[in-house]
């Protein structure tokens, strides 16, 4: 049994790649709504608030698998053809930005009104005190969530698996059924994604510690 | 108006995805209740022992918190016995999702838990130590109140994650909501049948999901 896992293993390495190229670029997607939707929610214009509430709301109290699946059936039949991956990456990163937005507005939210305003009586301009005053502070506090996050992100890329995204979940469950051999295969694939996030997990618990 | 959803009719369309939902709630109370149980247990333990048995803990939390939902649905499900001394076990995919949902949740519950118990200051212990309180009755009648009135978001939140989490258990064959949904799916030839059925899925689960975080904010202890 474990040999042919061995003598296959270069499989579960490919699933293992796409795992990590879709995880890299949905963080990549996430941050950037994450960051849109954050300041979006601590501005002045009210259609903006309520649009991103609204898709706050909306993404983070459904479940991911119901988002991909949506995606998956209904945009074939509008006419617009995405691959399985870009099908993944989409969902993946519209659902993990719905809580990376809650988490930037929060920590914007943080930050003492007055900052801004002694920001501003130094003669700072919007831009300048968001970037060189607001953010560096916000993100220190918005560091060890979003790294939660992207811990999330990587398993929840398993999702794929459900409609056959080629992921490490796809492959490894797709060669179990095939070789008929379960144990050895799951143990070696809940050890890919351990190596994935246990590092990641770990380095949120010192910031956590860090900021205590 | 009448064949929007053909071949099927309104009605058949709700009461068969009602039906998914009673097997969503089912699926997500049964494991939400054991995970609450079982990892306050771990929780506690982590938070209590230096020794082996809070290292042991810990290690749990770690390996389970890191490692996808999907792959414990999964392999529980083919590797788990059908039957148990000579028992046949009834329902049991259902049986391997709650398990699998429980063993998933347990160690989240647990990581809130402790991080729960970490924000009482440690002066408190002291002080019920100095008055006789032993260590069980300082945890059940000083700590813990405490904790959970701290931890009630974030628990909530586990609990609406874990009912969302059910719609993974599609994968070996339960007819939760999404499966149900799945199921009719494949019947549908048009787009707009497909659009108002994930539409009516998503409400579902968001109706769901919000009147169990907005009851959770009238909870007062």
């Amino acid at each position: 049994m474990w040999k042919k896992l061995v003598e296959y293993f270069p499989i579960f390495l490919q699933g293992f790649g796409v795992t990590i190229a879709i995880s890299l670029l949905a963080l990549f997607l996430t941050v950037l709504i994450s960051f849109i939707g954050g300041l979006s929610r601590c501005s002045s214009n009210k259609f903006l608030q309520r649009l991103f509430q609204a898709y706050m709301s909306l993404f983070q109290n459904t479940p991911l698998v119901v988002q991909v699946f949506f995606l998956y059936n209904v945009l074939p039949r509008l006419g617009v053809l995405l691959t399985t991956f870009e099908v993944g990456l989409l969902g993946l990163s519209l659902y993990t930005g719905a809580f990376g937005s809650a988490i930037i507005e929060a920590s914007l939210k943080a930050i003492p009104q007055e900052q801004i305003e002694a920001a501003f009586s130094q003669g700072f301009g919007y831009l300048q005190t968001m970037f060189l005053i607001i953010l560096p502070q916000a993100m220190k506090i918005a560091l060890p969530p979003m790294t939660n996050q992207a811990v999330n992100l990587i398993k929840n890329s398993s999702v794929m698996a459900m409609v056959a995204g080629g992921e490490l979940m796809y492959r490894s469950d797709s060669w179990a059924s095939e070789m008929a051999i379960y144990g050895p295969t799951f143990l070696i694939t809940g050890l890919l994604y351990l190596s994935l996030c246990l590092p990641l997990s770990r380095i949120v618990q010192r910031l956590e510690r860090r900021a205590k | 108006m009448a064949n929007l959803f053909a071949p099927y009719s309104w009605l058949e369309i709700l009461v068969f995805l009602l039906k998914g939902l009673g097997m969503t709630l089912f699926i997500a109370l049964v494991s939400i209740a054991l995970s609450f149980i079982f990892g306050s247990i771990l929780g506690i333990a982590r938070f209590s022992s230096k020794g082996p048995i809070g290292k042991l803990a810990g290690l749990y939390i770690d390996i389970v918190r890191n490692i996808p939902l999907l792959l414990f649905i999964l392999s529980f499900r083919l590797v788990l016995p059908s039957s148990f001394l000579g028992f046949k076990i009834p329902f049991k995919p259902v049986f391997s999702a709650i398990f699998a949902m429980t063993v998933f949740t347990s160690a989240m519950v647990a990581e809130i838990l402790r991080g729960g118990l970490n924000g009482i200051p440690k002066g408190q212990w002291e002080i019920a130590a100095s008055q006789g309180f032993s260590f069980a009755s300082t945890m059940i009648h000083i700590i813990l109140p405490q904790a959970l009135k701290k931890i009630l978001v974030p628990m909530m939140g586990q609990f609406v994650t874990c009912i969302k989490d059910t719609s993974f258990c599609q994968v070996v064959g339960i007819s939760e909501l999404m499966m149900n949904a799945t199921v009719i799916m494949g019947k549908f030839k048009y787009a707009h049948q497909v659009i108002i059925l994930y539409a009516l899925v998503a409400l579902l689960y968001y109706l769901v999901n919000i009147s169990l975080l907005s009851a959770s904010k009238r909870i007062r202890f």
